[in-house]
């Protein structure tokens, strides 16, 4: 029976040609303009995870309201990061689709695979570090968000303390960790953040378990780069305050949500699927944020403090102007070693691999 | 006979799935069609079946022997990992050495590592008469905690911007394509062939016939001269190796390198597999392919008609239930006529059905 | 270590090992009788979302409890029906069960997500709970109590009563059980369902009081740490009731640890313990067999009427 398969696979794959093994419908190449494009977009979760995921359908249909008739989406969700993922985005490739997003870090190799096989299809992939001739990447600045968090914490901390409920520590997460510690070291100088690491990026339960450990310990502030909002309901139960991850999530919590780090991604995808229309797109290697819009605070809570929404919204505007960049020295490591001379920054590819943490992290 | 139980499972599957999801709002018979017909009409669609189904194939076997015996090693996603790992293992130590004999060395520790990872469960069997149920379930969850810890610490590549995985496979450590220019790699003819010598030999030689009279009637197998411990280990290690050797089989074809997403429920999906390929290496072989058209065909439907994936599981799950339910009626069959003389009040009597599977399917 | 923060510790450990002891609970009496069901984590899914649509769309959520109850014990009557009395294989069909009950359990949340529910909270009224160790007595969620409850009741009824002696009866030999004249099968499937509305209450703790909310595997694989717990608890209420809350206590102590800055040397291997411990367990009642602590005789086997 197998045989037979795969002499019927055989036969059909040599009835199509040699050259085109893996199917490539006939398709305006990359650089020429086109009428309609249709976008496929690649979800590691669910799309009811309203968290990453869900923040990147939300990029989609933002999409499709922005360019109308211009544009055609579709998606899948749940792939598992590996072989899965490699045939999926092929399957999306050969099913007519002019440019394929692969949201998730562990899409990176796989897309790279697909993407040499497919020259005339435009790829993007999220948060990783490797391109191609038709491979673009993109990120999002997250850490200016964790600033205008971090700014928020040190001045609404009472005691002092802040929680993080971490996943893995990763480049991102470290990153993400450091901005929101420097940013409310700099409110107020003795603040400390007490990390847990949860070792997923989503398990409610212990999400939640982490939260209430933390309170334990005395921290009046809870922060997380998990997925789901359970810390932040563990926080309102606690009546301490605390700020949604991915999306807007004061409904989960709407005393003690003060705001969350949004992400916007629907202005980089409506830009990307423009420059293909208009026959420029060329790969590109994005690190975006609040200035390009793409990254937003959620309305501020208002049991936060006028001087406290002034203070945030002060981060947020200077971010925009590109006046402020919390990774900018004098930044000492966790032993009070200077890491970052008096007004250096931090490039962006230190930031990329950075593995070590700043003054006032407890990890 | 033999294909009488599965063909009416898969078609109830197929009335029962339509109505299911027209009751729940999507199009139903548009995603029967999606998932189970349309896929087998595109050639390219295939490559994905053939690639998908290899590993959940060449593990089934492995089960389906001991459960012809009555050992049930649900373990299989652990000995898949420990597979993986041991053949990364040597992988990871010859990345600057260049030769032929480095590929044929992994496999061959992806099939020691499986079987080390079997043994624990056999020998606790033998010796102390620990249920092989529990024991392998148990160590899956401990093979996925080592796999974690190897990815963050030791085998972590020190060039991948802190993310937790290994470095590349080189070329040399890579499965080569056996059709050039396709998807079909070196794993899949493996699992063809694994299947056809393991029909041999359960069919023609003496420890096929000592795993099936074990399963059939332990007593008589103990008046044989067949040891009950020989049968265990002869079925975990059979098990544990061919899913160790599936394990490496991915690691070094699909991924090319070891990431912590490597286990994706293989161990689990080809118990399914097993089943439905009713304990027989050929049935496992078409099983694989159905169980592979649900993951390639769900894709497709969450595309064409946005269909959720979850839907997958709720397909996959349908057709071992009504599976299990169709038996009944070709077991009776079988069965009915030697029933009275087979059930002395005894446990073996209530073994009996078991095996009467097994023989449905060699009739 | 202040008295508060003791307490704090302790409530969140009853928090944590409550919908294990549930769910194990249920489990424990279906593997008296003699029947293995790995549908667990489906069955806690399909509670969990069930209790919170009820929940949600009544805004009574002792309702939602019941609702989720009923729903995961009609999922185990597909689980009963195919393995008692079409005798079909108890682990494929358990395994089965819950690749259902993640995918069912998805579909009829879809609507739910991102919404919140009414909770099943502390019970008791406010002064109760004013003091710190009167927390710790009235501060729970009903569930709570439910769970050390059922905990007595299932160790009264395997151990002291008439048709707890019969179910194990069942579970050790059920050749000899059908022969004095038990209804085997109809034993079996009533363990079956009490196992089923067992897990479906445990996953309804999730949805309605530890975080309460409906996504997608919203009990992150609880059900099989259920399983292994039963197995670590020998088949014994009392020792389901200690593992359970150990469970909870261990995990809880892990991330107290890293909250107190205390780095614990590899997460992983604190993570694959439980499973470690169970392999142990498991061999230990086996070498001690003669003790009559191993696992019932029949579980996992169909049965046949030898009529």
């Amino acid at each position: 029976m197998f045989q037979t398969n795969r002499r019927h696979l055989l036969a059909g794959a040599a009835a199509l040609g040699a050259s085109s093994f893996v199917g490539l419908p006939a398709r305006a190449a990359i650089g020429e303009k086109k009428d309609k494009v249709k976008a496929a977009f690649v979800y590691v979760g669910p799309v009811g995870d309203y968290g990453y995921s869900f923040a990147h359908d939300q990029g989609r249909k933002y999409l499709e309201k922005e360019l109308g008739d211009k544009v055609e989406t579709n998606f899948v969700e749940n792939v598992a990061e590996g072989p899965d993922a490699e045939r999926v985005i092929r399957q999306l490739a050969q099913g007519g689709n002019d440019i394929v997003f692969t949201t998730s870090f562990g899409f990176m190799n796989p897309t790279l695979k697909v993407a040499k096989q497919f020259p005339k299809v435009a790829f993007d992939h999220a948060t990783g570090y490797k391109t191609a001739a038709n491979m673009g990447a993109y990120n999002s600045r997250f850490y200016q968000g964790r600033a205008v968090l971090g700014t928020i914490a040190g001045m609404m901390s009472k005691t002092g303390e802040g929680g993080y409920i971490a996943s893995f520590p990763i480049p991102e997460v470290v990153m993400g960790i450091n901005a929101f510690t420097l940013a409310a070291r700099a409110k107020n100088p003795k603040f400390v953040t007490k990390v847990v690491w949860v070792n997923s990026w989503y398990d409610p339960a212990k999400e939640a378990d982490a939260t209430k450990a933390l309170l334990s310990q005395g921290v009046d502030v809870i922060s997380q780069h998990t997925d789901s909002p359970a810390p932040l309901q563990a926080a309102e139960q606690a009546g301490v305050i605390a700020f949604g991850q991915a999306w807007d999530m004061s409904k989960f919590a709407p005393k003690s949500h003060m705001t969350a780090i949004v992400d916007h991604w629907g202005p980089y995808y409506v830009d990307e699927v423009k420059k293909l229309l208009a026959g420029e797109w060329k790969p590109s290697d994005i690190w975006w944020g609040m200035k390009e819009d793409i990254l937003e605070m959620a309305p501020f809570n208002d049991a936060m403090p006028e001087d406290v929404k002034k203070a945030a919204q002060d981060i947020v505007d200077r971010t925009k102007a590109g006046e402020y960049d919390v990774f900018t020295g004098p930044i000492n490591n966790q032993a009070g070693e200077k890491k970052v001379a008096d007004g250096e920054k931090i490039p962006d590819a230190d930031l990329l691999k950075m593995d070590w943490y700043v003054e006032g992290v407890q990890s | 006979m033999m294909l009488a139980a599965p063909v009416i499972a898969v078609a109830a599957t197929l009335i029962a799935g339509a109505i299911l999801f027209t009751l729940l709002g999507h199009d139903g018979l548009g995603a029967t069609l999606e998932i189970f017909v349309k896929p087998l009409f595109d050639p390219y669609r295939w490559q994905d079946l053939l690639v998908k189904a290899a590993p959940l194939a060449m593990i089934a076997t492995g089960l389906a022997m001991g459960f012809r015996a009555n050992v049930w090693n649900i373990g299989a996603e652990g000995q898949y990992i420990l597979g993986g790992l041991a053949g990364t293992g040597v992988a990871l130590s010859t990345l600057d050495m260049t030769g032929s004999w480095i590929l044929p060395l992994m496999l061959i520790c992806g099939v020691v590592g499986g079987m080390v990872w079997a043994a624990v469960p056999a020998l606790l069997r033998t010796t102390l008469g620990v249920n092989e149920i529990l024991s392998s379930l148990m160590l899956n969850y401990v093979a996925i905690q080592l796999l974690f810890y190897l990815m963050r610490g030791p085998w972590k590549d020190p060039e991948g911007f802190n993310f937790p995985q290994t470095a590349m496979f080189s070329a040399d450590q890579t499965l080569p394509m056996v059709v050039p220019g396709t998807l079909i790699h070196l794993g899949v003819p493996l699992a063809a062939a694994v299947a056809l010598t393991a029909f041999f030999v359960m069919a023609r030689t003496v420890t096929g016939f000592q795993l099936k009279v074990v399963g059939l009637a332990p007593r008589a197998a103990a008046f044989g001269g067949f040891g009950a411990a020989s049968t265990v280990w002869i079925a975990m290690l059979c098990g544990g190796g061919l899913a160790g050797l599936a394990g490496i089989l991915e690691a070094a074809g699909p991924f090319g390198q070891m990431v912590p997403q490597f286990p994706t429920g293989y161990g689990y999906t080809a118990i399914i597999v097993a089943f439905l390929g009713r304990l027989n290496p050929l049935g496992i072989l078409l099983a694989a392919l159905v169980l592979a058209l649900t993951y390639v065909g769900g894709e497709s439907a969450q595309t064409t008609i946005g269909l959720p994936s979850a839907a997958t599981g709720v397909f996959q799950a349908m057709m071992l239930f009504f599976l299990l339910a169709a038996d009944i009626l070709v077991r009776y069959r079988i069965v009915s006529g030697r029933a009275a003389a087979a059930s002395a009040p005894h446990a073996a009597a209530a073994k009996e059905a078991e095996p009467a599977k097994g023989k449905a399917v060699t009739a | 270590m202040s008295l508060d923060l003791l307490v704090a510790i302790l409530m969140t450990v009853a928090g944590a090992a409550t919908p294990l002891l549930i769910a194990g609970l249920g489990e424990l009496v279906v593997e008296k009788s003699g029947v293995l069901n790995l549908g667990v984590e489906g069955m806690m899914l399909i509670g969990a979302v069930t209790g919170f649509a009820v929940a949600t769309s009544t805004g009574v959520p002792v309702l939602g409890a019941l609702a989720a109850m009923a729903a995961a014990a009609a999922a185990s009557l597909i689980f009963a029906v195919l393995v008692l009395t079409l005798m079909a294989n108890q682990v494929a069909t358990g395994l089965a069960l819950t690749i259902f009950g993640t995918g069912v359990s998805a579909l009829i949340g879809a609507p739910f997500v991102g919404i919140t529910t009414p909770t099943l909270g502390p019970v008791f009224p406010d002064f109760l709970t004013s003091s710190p160790l009167l927390r710790l007595v009235f501060g729970h969620s009903p569930l709570v109590y439910v769970g050390l409850i059922l905990t007595v009741a299932v160790a009264f009824f395997l151990n002291r009563s008439r048709s707890g002696l019969i179910l194990r009866a069942v579970g050790e030999s059920d050749a000899a059980a059908h022969a004095i004249g038990y209804p085997v099968l109809k034993i079996r499937y009533l363990a079956v369902l009490f196992g089923g509305a067992m897990a479906g209450l445990a996953g309804s703790y999730y949805s309605l009081v530890l975080t309460p909310m409906w996504a997608e595997r919203l009990t992150a694989g609880r059900g099989w740490i259920a399983i292994a717990l039963v197995v670590f608890a020998s088949w014994k209420p009392g020792r389901m009731l200690a593992g359970a809350y150990l469970f909870g206590l261990v995990m809880t102590m892990e991330l107290q640890a890293k909250a107190a800055g205390f780095n614990v040397f590899a997460p992983e291997l604190l993570a694959a313990l439980p499973y470690v411990a169970t392999i142990a367990v498991l061999a230990i009642i086996s070498a001690a067999r003669r003790t009559g602590t191993a696992a019932p005789a029949c579980l996992g086997k169909p049965f046949r009427a030898a009529a």
